[in-house]
């Protein structure tokens, strides 16, 4: 009998360092005005970033009790969707069950600024009211996706706060509200693009499927008949439902841009360049396996499904599937794989929804750094911070509620990496003697906290996005597929650009169509 | 006339319907689906959905019984005509005016909530008062149709069965469809210009009953060349562009499809 051979498929992947979010919302809004700017997705933000502590959107999403996403192992200990089993959502299926209303997003508007040109004249200052964007009539505004940004209204609102109740509950723990001796952060968020979709699974009609050759979870909207499961079991709720056509769409990871090699919209104009995308090579065989670890133990489960692009064996394992060698060298050089396995100090959200999510975090080290300067300390002297990481009890218990399903010990590792780095590159700027005790404190190399500050500090564009291009022999398919994203009518593209004219029907011109057209030019070899 | 009632139409109903259909898949996937509304509203529509689905259900596998069953075969089994017809009755009743006031609470809510209201299509409109009318008229012929107006006892299976059967048969019966009550000739040719118009309207969900979801994996692949990417919605059908104030404010939304 011939040996198993593993098979091996690549997905993209990001990691954010949430360092270095200001909570600009910049992502948000460029991707907003890129794919969701349309009717029935006015309330809908494929990203969009939260202030932590902070309710979300939709507001408290993490409280699965109530929303029912994701997967839980049952007591056979076989996977099963938190929602319920296929019956069960077949016999619910003429009206759902658990969803979310529009008021649990936000209810869209527009304000009405033709009163401000015809209002006749008058002793009044004429205003644009608001408008709803789904009765046409005057509303109040009450809430948004980002309503409680940067702790606003944190008295108000924080305390529903899914993990804060949780904390509050189980560690009896109590978040300081007030301004001075609070904490935050900001967590931007975008699809999963999970290993193992509850979405997918959710859907009665099969529409919703991972892309072979790089893990998107895409909706196939001609499939899709509009039956909301996937919003249900979403854990996440990062796929959302188009109340003018009624299907479901979602964060596509850019994937026109993704396939001529330029990163997402998010990440191309994240203001802080925190963004990482890069490809992962793991064993799909492994996955459902891995999701039915102990809580505690699905990070490394996680871990373990990533297989090492430099291993000999994966390598050959990966040939035999099919990956072909310049995805294998776009692996090896993965920013993502680098954060997440080599220096182990990115971090997955929420693990304990057992989906098995492909966007990480590397955990903020601000609020510590924040409430040491607070409090009148060198906030970057090695020696405070450690104690502070072991100090601060809350910050670390909050970190770990999302990204390591409670581990504390996980978080406290990789905050005192991240403390390890900057103490240690300190010494180096400043050109005082290194202290090579801060590396060996947390377990690694001096050169590896090198390695791991340029990463994270300096990386340029390149290596920050290292996106292999999708197939030359599939190209062609990709030029058909402008209709897509098409505008019909649209005025501004004729048959012939800039670059000559090109087969087949007119793309509309857009950052990815220009770079092939670009690339087609001056690349002789291309057919 | 007759014979135009019920030995052509029918045939025109089926041709329209099929032909309706296969438009429909061939081109306006994209349209395809219930257009749910329980994002603006969900109270009265967790009571109302069920319910009116359910039924529909009831009287759909109730009509199946009564249509495609001959009574040769329930005389056969033992079932006299009176309990057969005691128990269509009741079941068949019962079912009915659970119809009925589903679609009420469905039609109030569509009415009293705005952003369902205006989430009403023309096409929704027209629909609803068919769909409506053909319960009614489905009611009354089942609590009144079984008397003509001469007093005589009128059985159903004797006329608008063998009737139905004899369709599939390129035989139409047209004497026995003739020879049944106004309540059931109303009812059948009101349920004709339902069927006529559900390849035309919201109607078209009902046959994607997800079934294969019992039986799929749950994790779903598919390759980037596989389909070509390529969508089969026809021009016109895709995505509505953004609408400003004072559009929405003046224009009722435009068809989602």
């Amino acid at each position: 009998m011939a040996p198993q051979r593993r098979r091996v498929m690549a997905q993209v992947a990001m990691v954010m360092n949430l360092d270095k979010c200001i909570g600009c919302h910049t992502c948000s809004v460029t991707c907003k005005q890129a794919w969701t700017n349309r009717s029935g997705l006015e309330y809908v933000w494929f990203n969009n970033v939260e202030t932590r502590p902070g309710q979300g959107y939709p507001r408290t999403y993490e409280d699965q009790e109530k929303w029912q996403g994701g997967w839980v192992r049952t007591r056979s200990g076989r996977l099963q969707l938190r929602s319920g089993g296929r019956f069960k959502k077949l016999l619910s299926i003429f009206a759902s069950p658990v969803q979310p209303e529009m008021h649990d997003y936000y209810e869209p508007w527009t304000y009405d600024y033709e009163n401000l040109f015809q209002s006749p004249l008058s002793d009044d200052f004429p205003v644009a009211r608001p408008k709803s964007l789904v009765t046409g009539d005057d509303m109040a505004i009450t809430a948004s996706a980002n309503w409680d940004d940067s702790l606003g209204g944190s008295e108000a609102s924080e305390a529903a706060d899914p993990i804060l109740v949780k904390l509050r509950e189980e560690a009896n723990l109590h978040i300081k509200t007030e301004y001075e001796k609070t904490f935050m952060f900001f967590v931007p968020r975008i699809c999963e693009h999970c290993l193992n979709p509850s979405c997918m699974a959710s859907c009665p009609s099969g529409a919703i499927y991972k892309r072979e050759e790089d893990g998107i979870v895409l909706v196939d909207q001609d499939r899709c008949r509009g039956w909301r499961q996937c919003i249900t079991g979403c854990p996440y709720k990062k796929i959302y439902f188009n109340h003018r056509t009624g299907k479901a769409e979602k964060c596509h990871f850019c994937y026109p841009r993704l396939e001529v090699g330029l990163p997402t919209v998010c990440s191309e104009t994240c203001v802080g360049r925190l963004r990482y995308i890069g490809l992962i090579l793991y064993d799909p065989d492994a996955v459902t396996a891995a999701a039915l670890a102990d809580d505690k133990d699905l990070y490394q489960a996680q871990l373990d499904v990533m297989l090492d692009p430099r291993d000999p064996q994966v390598i050959a394992d990966a040939k035999a599937s099919g990956i072909q060698p310049d995805w294998l060298e776009a692996a090896q050089r993965s920013p993502v794989y680098a954060l997440i396995k080599h220096f182990k100090v990115a971090l997955p959200l929420h693990p304990e929804y057992r989906t098995m999510p492909m966007v990480w975090y590397v955990p903020p080290l601000s609020p510590v750094v924040d409430l040491l300067k607070d409090q009148g300390h060198d906030s970057e002297a090695g020696g405070n911070l450690f104690g502070a990481i072991d100090a601060l009890r809350i910050p670390l218990e909050y970190l770990a509620e999302l990204f390591t399903a409670g581990d504390v010990e996980m978080v406290r590792l990789v905050l005192q990496k991240l403390a390890a780095m900057r103490s240690y590159m300190r010494d180096v700027t400043l050109g005082r003697p290194r202290q090579p005790e801060l590396a060996a404190a947390v377990g690694m190399e001096e050169r590896a906290l090198e390695q791991m500050y340029r990463l994270l500090a300096i990386a340029k564009y390149d290596e920050r996005y290292v996106i292999p291009k999708a197939h030359r022999e599939d190209a062609h398919n990709l030029e058909e597929m402008g209709c897509s994203i098409d505008v019909e009518g649209e005025p501004g593209f004729a048959n012939d650009d800039v670059f000559g004219s090109s087969s087949g029907r007119p793309v509309p011109v857009a950052i990815e169509s220009f770079a092939e057209a670009k690339a087609r030019q001056r690349d002789p070899g291309w057919q | 006339m007759d014979v135009i009632a019920w030995g052509l139409i029918p045939y025109l109903v089926f041709i329209v319907f099929v032909g309706g259909m296969i438009w429909r898949y061939r081109f306006d996937q994209f349209g395809w689906t219930s257009r749910s509304s329980q994002m603006y509203e969900s109270k009265m529509l967790k009571i109302g959905s069920p319910l009116f689905h359910y039924a529909i259900l009831a009287v759909f596998f109730g009509h199946v019984v009564g249509l495609m069953i001959p009574k040769l075969w329930t005389d056969a089994v033992g079932i006299s005509q009176h309990n057969y017809h005691l128990g269509a009755l009741w079941v068949g009743g019962i079912a009915g005016v659970a119809l009925l006031v589903g679609l009420a609470i469905l039609i109030y809510r569509r009415r009293s909530n705005k952003a369902v209201f205006r989430a009403t299509t023309w096409n929704d409109k027209i629909m609803f008062l068919v769909l409506g009318f053909v319960i009614v008229v489905g009611l009354l012929a089942t609590f009144t149709g079984d008397t003509t107006p001469t007093g005589e006892e009128h059985n159903y299976r004797e006329t608008v069965s063998i009737w139905f059967r004899s369709l599939f048969l390129f035989q139409p019966d047209v004497e026995a469809m003739a020879a049944s009550t106004w309540q059931f000739k109303l009812h059948v040719l009101a349920g004709m210009l339902m069927i006529v118009m559900v390849p035309f309207t919201r109607l078209i969900h009902a046959f994607t009953v997800p079934l294969h979801f019992l039986f799929r994996p749950y994790i779903v692949y598919r390759s980037r060349g596989g389909r070509r990417g390529q969508s089969r919605t026809t021009k016109g059908r895709g995505w509505e562009p953004v609408r400003t104030a004072s559009e929405i404010s003046t224009k009722p939304p435009k068809s989602a499809r």
